[in-house]
């Protein structure tokens, strides 16, 4: 029997909550906020309070999906990268740069946002791209 | 106060009589609970104090609630405050399918200083079972605000309560919550998806409070928007009947917590 709180910043908006996530036997059991964070002082918002609850969860995506006759089909990473490429180069030949949009994460790095927001901007040409952390 | 603590941890984890023991620990800056297994991490062991008495408290009854359904046969050891205790004993009378029972927990307590028990406004801010320090003298319940009437306050309760996020943490933080399907979740009780919650959200729990809130406070410290929830399940106990002196010992008429057995 091991419990654990870890000590984290939450993930989900650019605040930086802290927050202990609760392992037992190194399953997450649950996220309590930190007392003594300046930032957040014992409190989180509805998010914070579940941020342990996707990371185990039994219906949390594990494979790439992809709808086939109407059907999602688990297939490879290599099909799947194929498929969004060009299906991304049809839609802008056919409707120009503008007709795409990106929506980065704050579930990701900030190296992998600057390389989406790449993609986005020099990438493809256009301006649309958002984050869901712009609260 | 920490040292007698500590040797009587000691004691009940070398001779084997608990698994482990829940507590807090304290790392540098920060304090967060553990469950102590072996007499040498003891050294680390918090009381919950780091810049000003109290002020690391977490809600260490819950966590035994759930290693206790984790692991069954286990006996564990719990640190308490006069708060915690309380919420243990809420714990134990819930009549349900897997109860907290009293012979899985040895609980090891100290009184609080009496200037958080000021800040805590608590009535009884020691344990019974008392191993380090003496009762402190607890601040008269009767003489608090808020213990008037429910419909007089209402006007400015709705005001109150109209600043709430519901973010949930109230009850997540509860150490007498624990209910499989909580009635605030519930859209026939509820509306759901809406902010601010309508006032039901709130009324709602502080209605199946009655009778069990300890007044610890951890939902107030936990509160994004400064709610006074303490006073608000007085006020809604006091329409019950409690005895704004002596919280506790008041049943809501049709209420039983979801997962509790009755009248087998």
């Amino acid at each position: 029997m091991k419990y654990k709180a870890t000590l984290t910043t939450c993930p989900y908006c650019g605040c930086g909550c802290n927050f202990y996530l609760e392992t037992v036997d190194g399953r997450l059991i649950g996220t309590l906020p930190s007392k003594t964070s300046p930032v957040n002082q014992g409190r989180l918002c509805v998010k914070g309070w579940n941020a342990h609850a996707f990371v185990q969860h039994p219906k949390r995506l594990t494979k790439p999906l992809l709808r086939k006759n109407g059907e999602l089909t688990e297939v490879s990473w290599d099909e799947a990268l194929d498929f969004t490429a060009r299906r991304l180069k049809e839609i802008k030949e056919a409707g120009g740069p503008d007709a795409l949009a990106f929506l980065a994460s704050a579930k990701i790095t900030n190296e992998e946002n600057y390389l989406l927001q790449k993609l986005a901007r020099a990438g493809v040409g256009t301006n649309n791209i958002d984050h869901c952390a712009r609260l | 106060m920490k040292e007698t603590i500590k040797d009587k941890v000691k004691e009940l984890l070398s001779q084997g009589k608990i698994t482990g023991f829940v507590g807090l620990r304290q790392r540098g800056q920060d304090i967060s609970p553990y469950v102590f297994t072996d007499p040498e991490e003891l050294e680390e062991l918090s009381l919950g104090d780091r810049d000003r008495p109290g002020d690391a408290r977490y809600p260490l009854v819950g966590l035994l609630g759930d290693l206790t359904e984790r692991f069954p046969t286990e006996i564990f050891g719990l640190l308490v405050r006069g708060c915690d205790e309380r919420a243990l004993r809420v714990r134990m009378a819930d009549n349900r399918v897997t109860p907290l029972s009293p012979d899985r927990v040895i609980p090891v307590g100290f009184s609080c200083p009496p200037e958080l028990a000021q800040a805590c406004r608590c009535h009884k801010p020691w344990p019974d079972a008392l191993t380090a320090g003496e009762p402190t003298p607890g601040v008269n319940l009767a003489e608090e605000p808020f213990s008037g009437d429910l419909l007089e306050e209402m006007d400015k309760w709705t005001d109150i309560l109209n600043r709430c996020v519901k973010c949930f943490g109230c009850r997540d933080i509860c150490p007498v919550c624990s209910c499989r399907e909580c009635t605030v979740e519930q859209e026939a009780m509820v509306p759901q998806r809406e902010l601010p919650p309508a006032p039901s959200f709130l009324m709602t729990r502080a209605v199946h409070m009655v009778g069990r809130c300890v007044y610890c406070g951890l939902c107030e410290q936990a509160c994004p928007a400064d709610i006074p929830l303490k006073s608000l399940y007085r006020l809604v106990a006091a329409a019950f009947g409690q005895d704004a002196a002596a919280p506790g010992a008041v049943t809501v008429p049709y209420y039983t917590p979801t997962g509790a057995r009755t009248g087998e």
